[in-house]
């Protein structure tokens, strides 16, 4: 869990340069970079999640 | 003219002699910021730990230094504009420095150039220190050190080349159309933002303290223990801060003497800011104002100025501070109880969370087309990159130099495990509850 919302964000973020490439629109490319946010955010709460200890479980 | 106008960034301008002897000038007192975290990492933590914890500080920024100075500075192309380009849609992306390694050359680089190698060196040595405060009381003496000379020579010299070397961040403005580039001219970003997700990093490989989270879910208090250490740190940190945004806007934005004094203001106004409301908050939400979160608040205000202290107005830094402020102790309540995440020094919503406020903030309000959509590209760089390369390679370090200390070394404390001696041998330590 936690390495695949770390892979995740790298994603979000080549999305986002994609966006400044593709789209010399400035609204298509602002909605694109802010997807590629959102796919980071994603990412990050994975990650988060990933590392949170379970309840219950002994601590180190 | 009046002076309290914010600065419009310019692409390149050649400084005066006179601004350059004031841009040293203000570096000279740029270290006090250094000193202040320095002081507030120390603080926060706990007695048994301190010696060990402020030897740390400057055994971290020592290393972050001279690994930087001999082969980071030449990836972040502190001493040359040249850089490693490739070609993309027509665009050039200049994505990694080609100064001469050692620091060849600095003595005939334009004084210009030396100047932001200085500053450079100066925001590598805060950079490092910013994780070293999460790890606090669990993280080893040499795996601090090895991750700060990681850090120092991969992660932070591509960011400051990005951001200050007229690296592809910058020229978001030039091929893009986006504003002036990324501005960041106090290192909220390469600094603050980069540190803060390297604290991260640090706390989930680590580990939290033991006995922090218990077996029912709850988090345990573990208060630092010496909050004059915190606040006087905080007001030593002002006066650095003040020299680093005032000294940044003159190197990276060209602003000139004019626009320094609302420089100087928009550093105080968003520490000041975000103190009362962090004061209020802690206020309303326990009863009584907490001093750590106070002190959270003061700093999380100052981080923010990092980013727009040059390009905003009076009025719009005080709302900076008072949304840092804010903030701040819900963040740092948030990441504690509801994510898990042990930060001794709440590096992790101080310099990151706050840091990318700073960012937001520098475009939402610098009148320049684009400059907002090119803020949020360089904060997805830096979410995007930074953390999973930090973390991939302090993961990677973990297995050669183990982070987290043994389960007797923290139960004895840093200080006796790693230095063999106590920072008040004098002091009657007291048992620790949360070893029941």
């Amino acid at each position: 869990m936690k390495y695949a919302g770390l892979l995740v964000m790298p994603a979000g973020f080549f999305l986002s340069i994609a966006a400044l490439i593709l789209f010399p629109n400035v609204t298509e490319r602002g909605v694109f970079v802010l997807c590629g946010l959102a796919v980071e955010g994603l990412g990050l709460t994975v990650a988060v999640r990933g590392h949170m200890p379970p309840r219950g479980e002994r601590q180190p | 003219m009046n002076p309290m106008v914010p600065v419009v960034p310019v692409e390149s301008a050649a400084l005066s002699e006179t601004m350059l002897a004031l841009t040293l000038a203000l570096l000279l007192v740029a270290p006090l910021a250094i000193a202040g975290v320095a002081l507030i990492n120390t603080g926060l933590g706990r007695s048994r730990s301190a010696a060990q914890a402020f030897l740390g500080n400057l055994a971290v920024l020592s290393i972050a230094v001279i690994v930087f100075a001999l082969a980071g500075a030449s990836l972040a192309g502190s001493l040359s504009g040249a850089g490693h380009t490739f070609h993309l849609a027509g665009k050039s992306w200049n994505w990694a420095g080609s100064s001469p390694l050692l620091l060849g050359g600095v003595g005939s680089a334009p004084v210009q150039a030396q100047l932001g190698l200085f500053f450079e060196l100066l925001a590598v040595a805060l950079s490092a220190l910013i994780p070293w405060g999460s790890g606090a009381d669990r993280w080893r003496l040499m795996a601090g050190c090895a991750a700060a000379a990681v850090t120092s020579v991969i992660v932070f010299p591509f960011i400051a080349h990005w951001i200050w070397n007229d690296g592809w961040l910058a020229q978001l403005g030039v091929n893009f159309g986006l504003g002036a580039g990324f501005i960041d001219p106090g290192g909220a970003a390469s600094v603050h933002v980069a540190g803060g997700l390297s604290a991260l990093a640090v706390i989930w490989i680590a580990g939290p303290r033991k006995g922090k989270f218990a077996r029912d879910g709850f988090s345990t208090a573990m208060p630092g223990h010496n909050a004059v250490y915190v606040l006087f740190g905080c007001l030593l940190a002002l006066v650095g801060w003040l020299g680093w945004n005032m000294g940044g806007a003159i190197l990276w934005l060209h602003a000139p003497l004019s626009a320094l004094p609302v420089t100087a203001v928009n550093t105080v106004l968003p520490a000041t800011a975000a103190l009362l409301a962090t004061f209020a908050v802690t206020r309303f939400r326990f009863g009584k104002p907490d001093a750590s979160l106070c002190a959270n608040g003061w700093l999380a205000g100052l981080v923010a100025s990092s980013a727009c202290a040059a390009v905003v107005t009076p009025g719009e830094s005080i709302f900076v501070g008072l949304v840092a402020g804010i903030a701040t102790p819900l963040l740092v309540e948030l990441f504690e109880l509801a994510l898990s995440i042990d930060d001794p020094s709440g590096a992790v919503t101080v310099h990151g969370a706050a840091g990318l406020w700073g960012l937001l903030a520098a475009g939402i309000f610098t009148p320049r087309q684009g400059q907002l959509l090119a803020q949020v590209v360089g904060i997805a760089a830096l979410l995007g990159l930074v953390l999973p390369v930090t973390y991939l390679l302090f993961a990677l370090l973990n297995r050669l130099v183990p982070f987290r200390v043994d389960s007797d070394g923290e139960r004895m404390g840093m200080d006796l495990h790693e230095l063999g001696g106590g920072a008040y041998p004098e002091f009657v330590i007291h048992r620790d509850e949360s070893y029941r």
